[in-house]
């Protein structure tokens, strides 16, 4: 299982890469494998400021629907264009071209809050 | 959990395993999917172990099945298959299955595996007034006979390196018994779930590694993979084939649910609600099941709502799932009556949003 030591995880299996005060959010590798196949991504928040924890987008498998949530509060500053016709980017690469959303953190303390790749690493293998 | 002859092989394989009507089953290998399309234009393999089979013999056997089914099986001949299904008693539907006629006293029915236990029951209840004993000419046989679905348009003639019965050129709806892979007495019929073609093969448990290795030696030429229940699922949508516990059930009638052409209406036949579902063909139910596909962008699910433009919620989403031949959101549901014809636009409810929908004719999916 690919859990990269440089970025940030929710329990609910988003990963965050801090840049500056924007960050990049997808979603985990774990994540993607449990899924199986990706077939639809909708996002529909670009623009707007969301609490952490609140959905900021919907992801599809072949058999179900979950929900994407932010790891931390911020505003929605772009969603990745190629989701909408490739969401299986998100299947073949979960930490690259299968990004989601670039948003512009609120709270920077929120970061505390998320766990590092071991911590993760251990949840998932729990 | 129970597990099949195979389970040892999806496990060995890689499968995700699930949970499904009580059996440790694999619901996808490599991927959804790729599993689907493996299928659509070659050969794969489902364990469909889990199915139910119960033997019906004796000389009452085709007053008690015309009986308990919708279909007509007097209109069966040695070597046939019917799909059918088990009217309640109040206008629904206990099961549907598959009935074989192996001659004119011995005939096997092919039920679901999630209803194995309901069905029995039903079919015990049934059997008094016919003279049928259960355990005698009612025979449940399901716990002993593996079965594999290879689907697929190479199906059948990499399957025919098995024996030397000629099956290419069977009829769709036929079965023969034969000499398969070294074993005696294998029933392989032209049936299946999928649209794709292929056959179904039926062996006693003991001879299922037999069965399972001689299959995918014969297929590797022909590219051959197992495939999960998740492409079963999305198989049987894109022909718009019903799955019960989703598309039908005890509160549906096989009238609205587009299975009056499996309701036989003849006077040679008396079955259990014979005069009610005739009242629902003569005057409708007020509903209909029907095939649908996304014109908005978005995936349909199991109970999400229909409504009209305006809004109002006029029944729900059965099965829906991303068609992977046509990439578009597809699914059935029930529809008010006027809502059925092909082509009529109708709204499905997704997270709140009315995304539009038309009805198509079955199969969704057409090649």
């Amino acid at each position: 299982m690919n859990v990269p030591a440089n970025l940030k995880y929710t329990k609910d299996h988003e990963w965050i890469k801090v840049e500056g005060g924007e960050a990049v959010i997808g979603v985990t590798d774990f994540a993607q494998g449990q899924l199986g196949d990706i077939v639809f991504i909708e996002i529909e928040t670009e623009g707007e400021t969301l609490d952490r924890e609140e959905v900021f987008g919907t992801i599809e498998a072949v058999k179900t629907v979950s929900d994407l949530f932010m790891p931390v509060a911020g505003e929605v500053l772009t969603v990745n264009p190629k989701l909408a016709d490739q969401p299986d980017a998100v299947n073949k690469d979960p930490y690259g071209d299968g990004w989601m959303i670039r948003v512009k953190i609120t709270d920077e303390s929120q970061l505390n809050d998320l766990l590092s790749a071991e911590q993760y690493t251990e949840l998932i293998n729990a | 959990m129970k597990t099949t002859p195979f389970t040892k092989y999806h496990i060995e394989l890689g499968a995700k395993m699930v949970p499904f009507a009580g059996y440790n089953m694999p619901v996808e290998y490599f991927g959804i999917n790729d599993e689907h399309v493996t299928v659509r234009e070659k050969v794969g393999v489902f364990d469909v172990s889990h199915m139910g089979e119960v033997w019906v013999k004796g000389p009452k056997a085709l007053d008690y099945i015309q009986y308990v089914t919708s279909n007509d099986a007097a209109a069966l001949s040695d070597g046939k298959v019917q799909y059918s299904c088990f009217p309640n008693g109040k206008g629904g539907i206990v099961d549907d299955l598959l009935v074989y006629r192996v001659n004119a006293e011995t005939y096997l029915l092919v039920i679901n595996a999630a209803n194995i236990d309901k069905d029995w029951s039903w079919l015990c209840e049934n059997a008094p007034k016919f003279g049928l004993t259960p355990g005698k000419e009612l025979y449940n046989a399901s716990d002993e006979i593996a079965q594999l679905a290879v689907q697929g348009p190479l199906a059948l003639k990499a399957m025919q390196k098995l024996t030397s019965t000629p099956i290419e050129d069977m009829e769709y709806y036929t079965f023969k018994k034969l000499d398969f892979a070294g074993v005696k007495d294998v029933i392989l019929s032209t049936t299946g779930y999928t649209g794709a073609g292929g056959c179904e093969i039926y062996c006693a448990n003991a001879d299922a590694d037999k069965i399972w290795k001689a299959v995918f030696e014969a297929g590797a030429e022909f590219g051959i993979r197992p495939i999960g229940l998740g492409a079963r699922d999305t198989l049987r949508l894109e022909m718009g084939f019903c799955l019960y516990g989703n598309d039908i059930n005890d509160t549906t009638s096989p009238i609205e649910a587009g299975l009056g052409w499996i309701t036989k209406f003849v006077d040679h036949k008396n079955f259990i609600d014979k005069d009610l579902l005739l009242k629902h063909k003569a005057e409708g139910t007020g509903r209909k099941l029907v095939g649908f596909e996304m014109i908005d962008r978005g995936i349909p699910r199991q109970h999400y709502e229909i409504a009209d433009a305006a809004g109002n919620v006029m029944g729900e989403v059965t099965s829906g799932t991303m068609s992977p031949m046509m990439k578009i959101g597809i699914g059935m549901g029930y529809v008010k009556t006027e809502f059925s014809k092909v082509g009529t636009e109708i709204f499905i409810v997704v997270r709140g949003k009315l995304l539009k929908a038309k009805v198509v004719k079955l199969p969704i999916y057409k090649k």
